[in-house]
């Protein structure tokens, strides 16, 4: 009756992990309940809200909509990872918290990590651009307006900073 | 006091946690040995339950325990009367609450029939397929109007009509204002609003300790100190045995109040038999069934009015949508029929309404609960009288505005707090003024609009008032601590969902005591840390609970003051405190740190003077008298796309006066996100349902959200008339942002596609493209 597990290895934030897992446990919740990064949260479970946004290989994607045994063999970036290890906050961290982008923060760590992805691609984005890339997240508190803002800063702020 | 935060945009200091992803929310909770909960669920409307057969769930590998309403026993009853009926003379309310499992009878899809536990939630779910629940369906009542007709099917049959409430409140004499009117304009108005969707749903787990007999439930509530109540009485428990922990919550705005939901009653119950803790997180398909509602209204309303614009009268009769059952009973509908009456004059009112009983989920507050649907209908009719007198709509509003020296300002009925509606205090012309002034009005109308116009582009401005009675009692308690270590933690009994209070109440507390606003720690919503309150709802956080901290803080000092002129063996007023230290004025180097105070405060040895308490702390409380009355107006220009129907916000002003101000910032955050709600429900947000009372989209891919392309950049002011009903001025500010949306956006787009001319009538909310495109067809037509 039980059905038979696989053997995963993926790598998060740069750990390596193995473990078991059933095949239809999604990945946002082997995440969440398995490896215990909490920080992924889940809003919808269909695709839409995008509060559980992660990174596969660099590209986001929505960590409800695949299987953790998808992830076997590939390396993750969760909002955990984002910070460095002294603390110091990441550009769209800081920004995000300079500008009020958050209210109850339960929809921050999907927004946190598509738009760093979106903001590697391109680091001089325009507010619409930023809207656009931004529209896959719902967020019921805050209207947006300070996270565009902070969006903005935060591309400054990346742009300041790299060589 | 060498900084001032109160007032100041002092960044959050709960961000940090959010940000990098260490925050407890209710489903990061995870305990030993813990099990997991699921419920089947009705899939029809109303129907009898003739058989439930668990039998093959309970057998499938990995359940632990299935439970049906005739396994609750005694537990099984209805749930509380939150919020009973105002004191209203000739009231009618019949009360129905909830029950924590359907018994023999459905009365709304999603209803809860039975639980699942298991070892996990796939297991739980998957048994909830192995349940065979034999149901004989019965005509669903879902028009609130057929749903009053004689013929009509009953949601309770043990009432003779689907009436649950029947209200009139009056205010001087509408038939003898009417008489004298030059004009009487009659309409119906159609405002349904629609669900809070949180991105959190709700979650509760639950863990009951067998040896210490002590229950401690995390639950995503708004009102914890009630939760832990009602939850200890009918588990047969003290409350001092019982602990809730609402932890950081992914928003709130309403619903997640509600108690008690069959999960809340549920899941204790669970723990307590089973002695494991069990988990249960709400998915969102649920959340559209099992989370409440706010809906709809139907008014049929008349205004009276004098050929310069004032109002003489105003008489409306709505019938008001409550769902299944009523546990939150009339604060809905009564907010709708006070919150009509705007920031204007008006004479003689004339209001009744019936809530009628629906086979529909069940109809509670939802950020601005029912304020929405009155200011609609109020400046509707105002549009519409504007029209007719050949005055402009801003003028029209003017006129009417409550003048500033009227104040207080007695409306002669009763609000939902039960006290006579009085606005404590408004200076509302300033308010308009800005807005008209911040939106381009004059020059928009005289200059850009004909421009704009012979280009061939519809853009049209609208402008809206609102009134929203906030900060309502009884009252909440905070305690503050100065600790050995000099960092000051407070306690309170509110819950919180994003509201900043882990903020705005540190910067109260750090004026008084003379620390940084991040030497403050908050703890909101943890029923062992503060043990009386009343919750978070009605935009009365920062009025009521910050308030109780202030006096609290305020007590504090002085202790410390007396504590360290004890030492110094100095006169108070010799005294400064700043910097988390005492000192003595002029001589900075002789002090002593409010660390060292806590201690002194605690000694081992010697003798306390009697009367002297231990500890550099207090606990107060506050109850203003009456809630406080905040106002605002809110100015858009709107284009619409004449082939698609499609709107884009050109411009969004917001004016808002909230009395004395703790923090820009977060203000500015409530307005924006009230606004983007506002938004929502204005033109994208709509619960479609059949005749049969299925949610015919109960998803996020057909519930539309607005993302960050529907809502517009606002820009915000404010003018500032503190309150007189509490010592730090404030009026609550959460549900103001998406209050009259509504009325703005119908009044912006018939402007912007010179609807008027056409005859054409912008009478419901919500609104959308395609709504917007049969209305203008279906007159074209005709």
């Amino acid at each position: 009756m039980q059905p038979e597990p696989h053997d995963i290895e993926l790598s998060v934030n740069g750990t390596t992990y193995r473990r078991a897992v059933e095949s239809r446990i999604l990945l946002s919740d082997f995440l969440r309940h398995d490896l215990l990064l909490a920080g992924t949260h889940v809003g919808c479970e269909h695709g839409v809200c995008g509060a559980c946004t992660i990174l596969l290989d660099g590209s986001p994607v929505r960590s409800c909509l695949m299987l953790a045994v998808q992830a076997n063999g590939h390396e993750l970036s969760t909002v955990e990872g984002l910070a460095n290890s002294d603390g110091e906050l990441h550009p769209v961290q800081q920004a995000m918290h300079d500008h009020h982008g958050l209210q109850c923060g339960y929809c921050t760590a999907g927004i946190l990590m598509t738009m760093t992805a979106f903001l590697q691609e391109n680091p001089l984005p325009s507010e619409h651009e930023v809207r656009e890339a931004l529209s896959g997240n719902l967020c019921r508190c805050t209207g947006y307006q300070n996270i565009v803002d902070a969006m903005l800063a935060a591309a400054q702020a990346m742009r300041t900073a790299a060589p | 006091m060498t900084t001032r935060f109160f007032g100041a945009p002092v960044k959050r200091n709960e961000d940090r946690k959010l940000l990098t992803g260490q925050a407890l929310f209710i489903d990061d909770v995870e305990l030993p040995g813990m099990l997991h909960a699921a419920f089947l669920r009705s899939q029809v409307a109303h129907a009898q339950i003739k058989q439930i057969d668990v039998s093959r769930a309970r057998k499938r590998p990995g359940v632990v325990a299935v439970y049906t309403a005739h396994d609750y026993g005694a537990y099984w009853q209805p749930g509380p009367l939150l919020v009973p009926p105002p004191p209203i003379p000739g009231i009618i309310f019949n009360q129905r609450t909830q029950v924590p499992l359907a018994k023999d009878k459905i009365r709304h899809v999603g209803e809860p029939i039975v639980v699942v536990v298991a070892e996990s939630r796939y297991i739980a779910e998957d048994a909830l397929d192995d349940i065979e629940v034999d149901l004989e369906p019965l005509p669903a009542v879902v028009d609130i109007e057929a749903g009053l007709a004689a013929a009509s099917p009953h949601v309770h049959d043990d009432l003779d009509s689907n009436i649950a409430a029947h209200v009139r409140q009056t205010k001087g004499d509408y038939r003898s204002a009417a008489a004298k009117a030059d004009l009487i304009l009659k309409r119906r108005f159609r405002y349904e609003h629609g669900i809070s969707s949180p991105i959190e749903t709700r979650g509760v787990v639950a863990q009951w300790n067998a040896r210490g007999r002590h229950m401690t439930i995390w639950d995503t509530t708004q009102a914890p100190v009630f939760v832990r109540n009602g939850l200890a009485g009918i588990l047969g428990l003290g409350e001092r045995q019982v602990r809730v922990i609402a932890p950081f919550v992914g928003g709130g705005f309403g619903p997640k109040i509600m108690m008690f939901y069959p999960e809340e009653v549920a899941l204790p119950w669970i723990s307590m038999r089973l002695n494991r803790p069990v988990k249960w997180i709400e998915d969102r398909l649920e959340h559209f069934f099992a989370t409440t509602h706010e809906r709809g209204q139907i008014h049929d309303a008349e205004m009276a009015v004098a050929r310069d614009g004032r109002i003489l009268g105003i008489k409306d009769v709505f019938l008001h949508d409550t769902g299944a059952y009523d546990p939150y009973g009339l604060t809905v509908p009564i907010n709708s029929q006070c919150t009509l009456l705007g920031p204007y004059v008006v004479p003689a009112y004339d209001s009744t309404f019936t809530a009628v009983f629906t086979n529909l989920p069940i109809v509670t507050p939802y950020r601005g609960a029912g304020r929405q649907h009155g200011v609609f209908v109020m400046e509707r009719l105002l549009d519409l009288a504007a029209h007719e007198l050949k005055i402009d709509p801003a003028e029209i509003r003017r006129r009417n505005l409550i003048p500033s020296d009227a104040f207080p300002y007695k409306n002669d009925i009763i609000y939902q707090d039960f006290q006579p509606l009085e606005y404590d205090s408004g200076n509302y012309e300033p308010v308009l003024d800005k807005a008209l002034e911040a939106i381009g009005y004059a020059k928009f109308i005289r200059e850009e609009q004909p421009r704009l116009r012979a280009q061939g582009r519809c853009v049209g401005i609208g402008v809206a008032c609102y009134v929203e009675g906030t900060g309502i009692g009884p009252y909440e308690g905070a305690k503050v601590q100065v600790q050995a270590n000099g960092k000051v933690s407070v306690a309170t009994g509110i819950g919180t969902q994003g509201q900043g209070h882990f903020t705005s109440f540190a910067q109260i507390v750090a004026d008084q005591l003379g620390v940084d606003v991040t030497e403050v720690d908050i703890v909101t919503g943890d029923t062992d840390q503060f043990y009386w309150g009343a919750g978070t709802f009605a935009s009365r956080g920062a009025v009521v609970a910050g308030n109780a901290v202030n006096e609290a803080s305020r007590v504090v000092r002085q202790k410390a003051l007396k504590l360290a002129s004890d030492a110094f063996e100095c006169s108070e007023d010799d005294l400064v405190i700043a910097d988390g230290k005492v000192s003595i004025v002029g001589i900075p180097e002789k002090f002593i740190t409010m660390g060292e105070l806590a201690q002194r405060a605690n000694p081992i040895r010697g003798a306390v003077k009697p009367g002297t308490e231990p500890g550099l702390e207090s606990t107060q409380y506050f109850g203003p008298p009456m809630g406080a009355t905040a106002n605002g107006v809110h100015a858009a220009i709107i284009e619409v796309d004449p082939q698609t129907f499609e709107l884009k916000v050109l411009k969004y002003v917001v004016v808002h006066d909230c009395g004395t101000v703790i923090n820009p910032m977060i203000l500015a955050g409530q307005i924006h996100g009230g606004v983007a709600q506002g938004i929502g429900n204005a033109f994208y947000e709509k619960l479609s349902f059949d005749d049969q009372g299925q949610l015919l989209n109960a998803s996020l891919a057909d519930y539309l959200l607005p993302t960050a392309l529907e809502i517009p950049r606002m820009e915000l002011d404010h003018t500032t008339t503190p309150s007189p009903l509490n010592p730090l001025g404030i009026k609550g500010a959460g549900e103001a942002g998406a209050i009259p949306v509504g009325p703005l956006f119908a009044q912006a787009i018939e402007d912007a596609l010179e609807l008027k001319g056409k005859k054409i009538e912008l009478l419901e909310i919500p609104l959308s493209p395609s709504r917007v495109f049969e209305l203008t067809r279906k007159a074209e037509i005709s």
